[in-house]
């Protein structure tokens, strides 16, 4: 560790070989899903459906998701059991943004109201929906909305010094409130059906296969910065303070450290990845409704990242795909299994992982990282 | 029922056929009036089905007038869509549902008359106007009879249908009233007709009469005299009008008595609900320090007991339900002892790792329930005991159901508290949440402790849950919706108190229902949660912290 932290950021990205793995498979997934996608004619075994592209490209802005957790969870020791309530602010920005962009194209014409708000005989556009036609104010709240809602949250957690499972339950406390207020029609995000009927994005139509894979290419660009800042962080002066605390909280604050600060900044940045995954998961799927702020959708992202192997990075994101490919597999095939396995796989990945795939793939390799 | 028959069926038969023969006469005596009705009870029931709405209103009326002896089940009858017609000869009778048949009394000799194919009848049609009209008749009849409760109730009755003919029907009746509550209520609602009256000095005595009256209908009378609600008030009379404004102020103020009294006792009730969702993991979370997310999931587990021991004595539903409860406690507890000893023993000291493995069983337990009974939801009878309001007075009434809760509530909670203080089990169950090493050192088998503790809370649960089974739909994700609210039930209360969970529970129920009339259902139960996350970080520990070295390690 203090080697890595002697040499330049290039040098603590390629020190380690699970980071070179997660960058090699990055980067050959970003040459060859729209090389197959749009190079490979459509009646040929190597194509790649429209469809998978959108897949994949959901998969990373998960594992975004599931590096935030990891940052907060395996280096800090902050169990959050409302991250899904970051991506979904970042999700709700964008679907802001998108909304707006229908403009007179909705059901119902209106110029400048989204069709549910004439829908709900509404009059005039809430100010909180001004600004959004614009791409970059929209930006600035993907970052912006989850980032201060996670600072102010952090900034009266962490200095009353709520930790361990008080934390947790509080984080879960939060997205429920979030779940039951977004439900609330008289909120003007849509209710219970959220925002959907997406047309374009920058004057680009969704529905073209080039704009879903300049989505994917985005996504992959975005999982891969965001890996690289997570391992910048964890690798730095600061990171290694954030370690200590999740070691020894008292020990750290006694040696003069702020320990509050530490965890504040870090739950924001953490906040912040998962509010631009969110934004860039929305326009992929073409919703956005309040279910994604529901508990049940935090925990899953902890399960990702402990299967994974929490403490990794790449381990939260390997867990990230892994547990949402089988998702996608067995809720096809095999639907009724799905939540046994899924139970099954959290109970036994607890019991006898407690170091997810990556810590047993390193212990057979000889318990060296 | 009440009334005893006065005719037996010949005689009554031959008398009907009696006036049958002077309608006939009478009938054509008025033959250039526009249909007249008839004025008999035979021929007023033949007319019947054919009339209109507003003639079917009239008949009504004019047969409470006559006032024969079986008018008043008749009527009832009508009122409730029993009275029939039976196609081919048109005959009226009261059917009773038998099976696939219907069982028929006829409606004019009021003789049981065999049993009839439902085809064969058609129902005397009604509307919401002439229910009520029904119901004033049914009144005026009952002002006659001989039980002094039911002339009281037959003129609350009129008094909220007032007109001329029932005016005078009281007044009549007033001379001659023995009971006194009766002759009251009879003033009341002579007092209601009063206000109409165009004599100040009337007016004023009937104010009077009405102040301290808590009836809606009473309010609902005097309230537009007075001006009530920014309206302009209708008295002119200033000394009527100022008697008028302060019976209106005296009623106010015990409608909203009272109205705090039901919203105290709504968030009593919902605070049990919360209680008795928390409880069990004031045990496995508060005592152990395990995060038991699959406590939802063994309430629901408890819910499902109590379907199938209904299923098991379908005609004791309610023996059924007193039955499960014990049965629920056994099924839940067991669950809950394999838990532990499968999954939880392995992860003591981890409370973070029991939460995510406890998620997966509680995923495990929804989709079991989800392939055996299922995914729809399943319906837990109410007992005949248990449903239907005790009124206490006009303006108050509680459901017995959420009055059984509270006390459910209360049972469960003394139990435990016995079990906890008062027993060895209980006593080395508090000695190994103190210190696990010392215990193990004076001989306690903590193993055995630790899976017994687990199984207590999680038997808890399972009664809770035969109690959820009376309020919400017994589904697979019963237990999802409580697993916030019991957390933060018991972070509120302070982990490891019994008694922080009580006063939390029932704290937070009360505050919930408090705001909902200013702030609606969803807003008061964000502002709750906001308000906890809010207390958390002035008190980490909770209402009731636990002290001691113990305390600081968690």
């Amino acid at each position: 560790m203090a080697a890595m932290a002697k040499s330049g950021p290039v040098a603590v990205l390629a020190g380690d070989l699970g980071g070179r793995l997660f960058y090699a498979v990055l980067l050959a997934a970003a040459v060859l899903v729209p090389l197959l996608n749009l190079a490979v004619p459509e009646g040929s075994l190597l194509h790649l459906s429209g469809f998978s592209v959108t897949l994949i490209g959901k998969y990373m802005t998960y594992a975004l998701l599931a590096i935030a957790v990891d940052l907060i969870w395996g280096y800090c020791g902050i169990l959050s059991l409302g991250h899904a309530a970051f991506f979904a602010l970042g999700g709700y920005a964008m679907g802001m943004y998108l909304m707006r962009q229908i403009g007179s194209r909705g059901v119902y014409g209106d110029p400048l109201l989204p069709d549910f708000m004439v829908f709900l005989n509404w009059k005039a556009l809430p100010w909180y929906w001004h600004g959004f036609e614009s791409f970059p104010f929209a930006m600035l709240m993907v970052v912006l909305a989850p980032g201060l809602l996670a600072f102010a949250f952090g900034w009266f957690a962490f200095r009353s010094r709520v930790t361990g499972v008080y934390l947790s339950i509080i984080t879960q406390a939060l997205t429920y409130a979030l779940l039951l207020a977004f439900f609330r029609n008289e909120m003007g995000f849509g209710g219970n059906n959220g925002l959907t009927d997406f047309k374009d994005l920058l004057g680009a139509d969704l529905h073209r296969p080039a704009v879903r894979i300049a989505l994917f290419l985005a996504s992959a660009v975005a999982l891969g910065l965001g890996y690289a800042a997570c391992r910048l962080i964890a690798a730095s002066r600061f990171g290694r303070v954030v370690q200590a605390i999740r070691d020894a909280e008292s020990r750290t604050r006694f040696i003069g450290y702020r320990v509050e600060s530490y965890k504040l900044w870090l739950f924001a940045f953490s906040a912040v990845l998962a509010g631009i995954a969110g934004a860039l998961y929305v326009p992929q799927v073409g919703i956005i409704n309040p279910s994604e702020f529901s508990p049940i959708n935090s925990i899953e992202v902890v399960i990702w990242v402990a299967v994974g192997g929490r403490n990794t990075l790449y381990g939260a994101a390997l867990g990230a795909v892994l547990v949402n490919f089988a998702k996608s597999w067995f809720t096809a095939a095999l639907p009724e299994v799905w939540l046994y396995a899924l139970g099954a796989l959290f109970v036994l990945v607890t019991i006898f992982l407690p170091q997810g795939i990556v810590g047993f793939v390193r212990q057979r390799l000889g318990g060296k990282s | 029922m009440r009334r005893p028959s006065i005719l037996a069926g010949p005689g009554w038969l031959m008398l009907a056929g009696l006036i049958w023969l002077l309608c006939h006469n009478t009938v054509r005596a008025d033959d250039a009036a526009p249909a007249p009705l008839p004025a008999d009870y035979a021929g007023l029931l033949a007319a019947l089905p054919q009339a209109d709405y507003a003639d079917k209103a009239q008949i009504v009326h004019n047969l409470a007038v006559l006032a024969a002896p079986h008018t008043r089940e008749v009527l009832a009858a009508l009122h409730d869509g029993r009275l029939e017609t039976r196609q081919g000869d048109g005959k009226l009778f009261l059917v009773e549902e038998r099976g696939d048949a219907l069982a028929l009394t006829d409606a004019v000799s009021f003789a049981a008359a065999g049993e009839g194919k439902p085809d064969d009848f058609e129902r005397v049609r009604t509307n919401n106007a002439l229910r009520r009209a029904i119901e004033v008749a049914l009144a005026q009849l009952d002002l006659g009879d001989t039980s002094p409760k039911v002339r009281a109730a037959a003129v609350r009755q009129m008094r909220q249908h007032l007109d001329e003919d029932l005016e005078s029907a009281l007044r009549q009746r007033r001379g001659q009233e023995q009971d006194a509550g009766v002759r009251h209520q009879i003033d009341l609602a002579l007092a209601v007709a009063d206000l109409g009256s165009g004599d100040a000095a009337a007016r004023l005595a009937a104010v009077r009469a009405l102040d301290g009256e808590t009836a809606p209908d009473v309010y609902n009378a005097l309230a537009p005299l007075a001006g009530a609600g920014g309206a302009a008030p209708t008295e002119s009379d200033p000394q009527v009008l100022a008697a008028a404004i302060a019976a209106v102020r005296h009623i106010q103020n015990w409608r909203d008595f009272y109205g705090a009294l039901e919203t105290l006792f709504f968030g009593l009730s919902l605070g049990s609900v919360l209680v008795l969702a928390a409880i069990g993991l004031a045990i496995s979370f508060g005592v152990m320090g395990v995060i038991n997310m699959a406590h939802g999931e063994l309430m629901m587990l408890g819910a499902y007991t109590a379907y199938v021991m209904q299923q098991l004595m379908p005609a004791h539903p309610g023996a059924a339900l007193l039955l499960s409860i014990p049965a629920a406690f056994l099924v839940s507890g067991a669950a809950g002892v394999v838990i532990e000893r499968t999954v939880v023993r392995h992860l003591y000291g981890r409370p973070l790792e029991t939460l995510l493995a406890t998620f997966g069983l509680s995923l495990v337990l929804q989709q079991l329930v989800r392939s055996v009974f299922s995914p729809l939801n399943r319906s837990v009878v109410t007992p005949q005991w248990m449903s239907g309001l005790w009124q206490v007075n006009e303006l108050f009434s509680i459901t017995w159901i959420r009055l059984y809760i509270v006390i459910f509530m209360l049972l469960v909670f003394a139990l435990l508290w016995l079990v906890m203080n008062k027993t060895s089990l209980g006593l080395k169950v508090r000695a190994v949440a103190q210190n696990r090493g010392m215990a193990r050192a004076m001989g306690i088998r903590t193993e055995r402790v630790d899976a017994m503790t687990f199984g207590l809370g999680s038997g808890i649960a399972g009664m809770a849950g035969v109690a959820l089974s009376q309020l919400t739909n017994v589904g697979p994700n019963l237990g999802q919706g409580y697993i916030v609210d019991s957390f933060m039930v018991v972070v509120f209360g302070g982990v490891g108190s019994l008694w922080g969970t009580l006063v939390s529970g029932l704290s937070l129920g009360i505050v919930n229902k408090l705001l909902e009339p200013y702030a609606g259902a969803v807003i008061a139960k964000i502002l709750v949660l906001v308000f906890l996350i809010l207390f958390i970080q002035r008190r980490p520990r909770g209402l009731f912290p636990q002290k001691g070295r113990a305390a600081e390690g968690m």
